[in-house]
């Protein structure tokens, strides 16, 4: 008899079975009351819950006070963040609940980034031309 | 007079039209950030509205990744849903 493997439906072994992890990226808009120790600290407190959860941070983007197209929670301004993670799939809801539950937050965004996505962000960052420059008015 | 000339009641068109393209495509996009408002207003009009197809040129996979994108700004308050001259 030869010997049966056990696959998972990934088609890997139990033992070296990984969890598979996305890549995402969180947009938060903060109210401008906070001052800039209270910012820093939300900053770092949703970074640490993404690594206390399995997840690297990839990138963190703090853009601060921007003003808003549209008035929200009748304020005009706000701090914007964006932070690019890894995270397990079932991360995000989490997350969510602690960003709602979060008086400090105005609006918050994930958005599931595909291998292009992530591609763009990493060009961008480095600081290299996206390409996206080259489209002229039409 | 010769006899085999045509003649048209109405001039007829001699200058060829442009064709339009998917500027996605041709350059080779294949995001669309959702975070660079000042490309997202190539495709908006005056009013923040989204144009149309027959007017942008792009084809129907990235008009539809273009409206997300431009979704998720006005969600983020990063472009307005109603306005007037936006640009």
């Amino acid at each position: 008899m030869g010997e049966i493997e056990f696959l998972t439906l990934s088609g890997l072994k139990p033992e070296t079975k990984k969890r598979y992890m996305n890549n995402y990226e969180l947009m938060v808009i903060f109210t401008p009351v906070l001052s800039d120790d209270e910012f820093k600290a939300a900053q770092k407190k949703y970074a640490k819950l993404v690594t206390d959860n399995g997840g690297t941070v990839v990138a963190e983007n703090a853009w601060g006070l921007k003003s808003l197209a549209y008035p929200i929670q009748k304020k005009t301004t706000g701090l914007y963040w964006v932070l690019e993670y890894t995270a397990a799939s079932d991360f995000n809801e989490k997350l969510k609940i602690q960003l709602l539950r979060d008086e400090a937050v105005l609006r918050q965004l994930c958005t599931k980034l595909d291998k292009y996505a992530v591609e763009y962000n990493a060009r961008k960052r480095s600081g290299v031309k996206s390409g996206n420059e080259k489209v002229v008015e039409a | 007079m010769a006899k085999n000339e045509i003649k048209y009641l109405t001039a007829i068109k001699t200058d060829k039209r442009v064709k339009k393209f998917c500027r996605f495509k041709k350059y080779g996009i294949r995001y669309i950030d959702y975070k660079d408002v000042e490309f997202l207003k190539k495709f908006l009009n005056e009013q923040g509205k989204l144009l149309p197809r027959r007017l942008s040129g792009n084809s129907l996979k990235f008009q539809r990744k273009v409206s997300d994108a431009v979704k998720k700004a006005r969600q983020m308050a990063l472009l307005p849903y109603v306005t007037d001259l936006l640009k």
